[in-house]
């Protein structure tokens, strides 16, 4: 069997440009960066996944305000998402036409809204993580994703205030409010370890400085969290066996149904515009 | 919610300028009131500043006696500056 001649350069340019853009399910082109990559998806999935979950409250609030304030945290995370995913590939096809076995966010976010203390007390765990690690990541040697992130800290920053100040209201509220405010820590304090975890992706980017080391802002978010946990009167639950899987693509049940009501149009009507 | 009470929100657009009335939120307390009034009435950058008072502490005026409290100054126009060259450098009086 005669051998292929070797590729030239000028039809290697060509054979870069004719990668097939926009078929269902095709991932859209990704750089050869499979760790930067991989980052990029977890940070971006955490966001997309988190502003999905607080958009299910629009109009369902217990005050018009609040559904202004919850729809408004979502928007920062949207925002923050579209531009991690933009940085991965085509943002549109990673958030629509990915399946759930595919998405990195962690277990927390993809949690079911349950009532407001349970959304609240998420997202004082969540967004103090994210703020952390967003401080942490403005100084990344990627400059994408400094830039990201040094954007995204100061919307993160409100999202965390706010979370708390309504943590110290309902757990030093009413009995009602105390006693939902329990059960939202108790069903969130699971997903804790997962946000510190570092595997082996992650273990690559932080090497290479793209990344920030999750351990090392676990002292500063323990005792942050201990702090408002103090003054909402509520004390820190005991730490569970860790849940862990969400970035290699182990999720609960609910990512699922949640990717199935976010993909459904651009899945039903594919590069549907408006 | 309903048992919230009412305050009134204050948006300075520029430095500079007034705080101006803009509206009202409901909120358990001053602090939630702030944040209630950055998420309702500053998303679109609208301010740089925020008051909010509670809306039971103003007190106002009482529309059945706007007779004597407005109309007497109906007709005294020599209260206006409407006499006087306004030179034209001057742009805000």
């Amino acid at each position: 069997m005669p051998s292929l001649p070797p590729i030239r350069p000028e039809d290697e340019a060509v054979a870069e440009k004719v990668r097939l853009h926009g078929a269902f399910d095709a991932p859209a082109e990704l750089p050869h960066d499979p760790a930067r990559t991989e980052y990029l998806l977890r940070l971006g999935d955490d966001a997309l996944i988190l502003g999905q979950r607080l958009s299910e409250w629009c109009g369902h609030a217990p005050s018009v305000e609040v559904d202004l304030s919850l729809a408004n945290l979502s928007l920062d995370l949207i925002g923050q998402a579209t531009l991690f995913l933009g940085e991965a590939g085509d943002a549109d096809q990673l958030a629509f036409k990915r399946d759930v076995l595919d998405f990195r966010n962690c277990w927390l976010v993809e949690q079911p809204n349950g009532d407001f203390a349970r959304t609240m007390v998420r997202h004082l765990l969540f967004s103090t993580w994210q703020h952390l690690l967003y401080q942490r990541l403005s100084a990344s040697t990627d400059p994408a994703i400094a830039g990201i992130a040094a954007k995204g800290a100061k919307e993160i920053a409100y999202h965390r205030e706010l979370a708390a100040e309504w943590v110290v209201r309902l757990g030093d509220g009413t009995e009602e409010s105390r006693a939902r405010t329990l059960d939202g820590l108790g069903w969130c304090w699971r997903f804790v370890p997962e946000l510190f975890e570092v595997d082996e992706q992650l273990a690559d980017a932080i090497a290479r400085g793209i990344a920030a080391d999750p351990r090392e802002i676990e002292p500063e978010w323990r005792s942050s969290i201990g702090a408002v946990l103090g003054e909402a009167t509520l004390e820190v639950p005991a730490d569970t066996r860790p849940i862990l899987g969400g970035r290699r693509g182990h999720h609960s049940e609910h990512l699922g149904h949640l990717l199935a009501i976010m993909q459904y149009l651009p899945r039903t009507y594919p590069d549907a515009n408006w | 919610m309903s048992d919230w009470p009412l305050w009134e929100v204050f948006v300075r657009a520029k430095g500079g300028l007034a705080h101006r009335h803009v509206g009202s939120v409901h909120a358990p307390d001053a602090e939630l009131a702030l944040r209630h009034a950055r998420d309702t009435y500053t998303r679109r950058q609208e301010g740089v500043s925020l008051w909010v008072v509670a809306s039971a502490a103003i007190i106002a005026s009482d529309p059945d006696q706007s007779g004597e409290l407005f109309e007497p100054a109906a007709d005294k126009v020599y209260r206006h500056p409407t006499f006087y060259d306004i030179p034209d450098v001057v742009k805000h009086i």
